[in-house]
């Protein structure tokens, strides 16, 4: 699913965030990208929704080579890729159906299809009861779990996550990785990067530590390893 | 494989852009009104501006055209002299009509422009036959005085040198100096609408920023945008143009009603005002649109 060859990432200032990096992700996998701040998570995260291009090395994500992809093409990539952020990203002017429906809009999805879809991830989340509310409106548990509705309502291959439980507390990130296990358990491949030693402790998967740049570790079932 | 995603527009999403494009003008109220209102403003000071050149000029023009050569004929000329001269005139290649007018026509206009005091030359009249020349363009009356000058039976040629010299580089001043302040008055509008539509789409750089993390093509983000620009633009010169068609209508009656004794008279009513609020309403719409579309390919390259 997701393949990374010697990627090595160098931005422009100088600074370089990862070092000959390889690794593979398999469809359906449940991956934890764990390490101190600074260490090059955000960069792996994005490397694979091409946020950034490696400088050397290749990012293969469901087949598609993200160096050689076009810029025209990269809506290509994003529509297999669900997205979600620490801050939400949420269209505070749109209410929570809008926000959802979105990402099938784009896609040019037919409007009694988006209905149905954008319906069915509501009641996922439980907040179908919702829908007509600004995010504004909502608790920051509640925004998150609409943040991953999006991210999940086209049917994505993978579900990236950068730090979705930075911003909550400790019970409301329980029901957000509870949201993330039971999209995991359809069959749905999950990279997140987090802080939260608590849940890579408890709800145990595959970890991949990165430090300086380099992986440090990469664990099936491993724990956090670093004093939060 | 990556070709998926550019396909023509289905007239399903149009409608979409259509739709959203609407929506979003009111849900960025106070973002849509600073715009909208940007145009009304830089249109109407536009659009009033240019009503005033143009007259201006017209009134220049009318001017201008009213300059004539008035050729004496000697006293000695006969018929055939006088056809003799009118030819060596109509033959310089500025002029663009010769009338003759005798001395008795002349001093009939006299009288009738003075008074009958004047009758009392009918006795004894002390004028000449002239040729009334007028030139193709009114700058070549003074070139054109000096060759008539020149033959056998031209007495004199006046056309009133000074004042029509002093007349023309001041039409000239005049105009050059209204098509700089036209132009200016233009730049100024196009920047300013443009600027204001850049900051209300800055505000929702979030919002670009979002539709490609979910995979939009940057067109299917773009058409919204653009379609919104093209409404601002529209709704801005609601005002301007109402404004112009109405208030020439009014100004125009009640300013010819009271110039037209001193033979000014100003562009009628819809020689004027088509022409002026087409402008405006292209200018609108190409603002609109072009605002738009720069600032949201700011946003969409990086």
């Amino acid at each position: 699913m997701i393949e990374m060859q010697h990627v090595t990432k160098k931005y422009p200032n100088g600074v370089t965030a990862l070092s000959g990096v390889d690794v593979k992700i398999k469809q359906g996998e449940f991956v934890y990208i764990v390490g101190p701040s600074g260490a090059g998570k955000s960069t792996f995260i994005k490397l694979i929704y091409r946020e950034e291009k490696p400088s050397e090395g290749r990012v293969m994500v469901g087949g598609i080579n993200t160096a050689t992809l076009r810029q025209r093409s990269i809506p290509t990539l994003r529509r297999q890729v669900g997205v979600v952020f620490q801050d939400f990203k949420l269209l505070p002017l749109l209410n929570v159906y809008e926000n959802v429906a979105f990402a099938l809009e784009v896609i040019e999805e037919e409007p009694a299809v988006i209905y149905k879809r954008v319906m069915e991830v509501l009641e996922l989340i439980g907040l179908k009861h919702k829908a007509r509310m600004l995010p504004a409106e909502l608790s920051g548990g509640e925004q998150q779990r609409i943040a991953i509705a999006r991210s999940i309502v086209n049917h994505p291959k993978v579900v990236i996550a950068d730090e979705p439980t930075g911003n909550l507390d400790p019970d409301t990130s329980w029901d957000i990785m509870r949201l993330f296990e039971t999209i995991n358990e359809q069959g749905t491949t999950i990279v997140m990067a987090t802080h939260n030693k608590e849940i890579v402790n408890t709800i145990r998967r595959r970890v991949i530590a990165i430090e300086n740049g380099r992986i440090a570790r990469d664990e099936q079932r491993g724990d956090y390893g670093y004093e939060a | 494989m990556n070709s998926g995603v550019i396909t023509a527009m289905k007239p399903r999403t149009f409608r979409r852009h259509f739709r959203e494009s609407f929506k979003n003008l009111r849900r960025n109220g106070w973002m849509t009104f600073a715009a909208v209102s940007a145009v009304t403003v830089t249109l109407l000071l536009t659009g009033v501006f240019l009503v005033i050149m143009l007259n201006l000029n017209k009134v220049a023009t009318d001017i201008e055209n009213d300059v004539e050569v008035r050729v004496h004929i000697k006293l000695i000329a006969e018929e055939a002299d006088k056809e003799q001269l009118k030819m060596q005139i109509e033959s310089i290649p500025e002029v663009e009509s010769v009338d003759y007018s005798s001395k008795e026509e002349e001093l009939q206009n006299i009288i009738q422009d003075m008074g009958s005091d004047f009758s009392l030359f009918e006795q004894s009249n002390p004028l000449y036959d002239v040729f009334i020349v007028k030139t193709a363009r009114p700058q070549d009356t003074p070139d054109t005085a000096r060759k008539i000058e020149q033959f056998e039976y031209t007495e004199t040629a006046v056309y009133g040198e000074e004042k029509v010299e002093n007349l023309f580089s001041f039409m000239k001043t005049a105009r050059n100096t209204g098509a700089v302040l036209v132009a200016g008055l233009l730049f100024t509008a196009m920047f300013l609408i443009s600027n204001t539509i850049k900051i209300t789409i800055f505000a929702r750089r979030k919002e670009i920023e979002i539709m490609k993390l979910v995979g939009a093509t940057n067109g299917f983000i773009r058409w919204p945008f653009l379609l919104e620009g093209l409404w601002i633009g529209l709704l801005g010169s609601l005002i301007p143009i109402t404004a112009i068609a109405v208030g020439y209508y009014y100004a125009e009656q009640a300013l010819s009603a009271r110039l037209s004794a001193h033979f000014i008279e100003f562009i009628g009513y819809l020689p004027l005002v088509l022409p002026v609020t087409g402008l405006l309403f292209i200018i609108a719409i190409f603002i609109g649109i072009w605002g738009s579309f720069i600032s949201v390919r700011r946003f969409l390259n990086v």
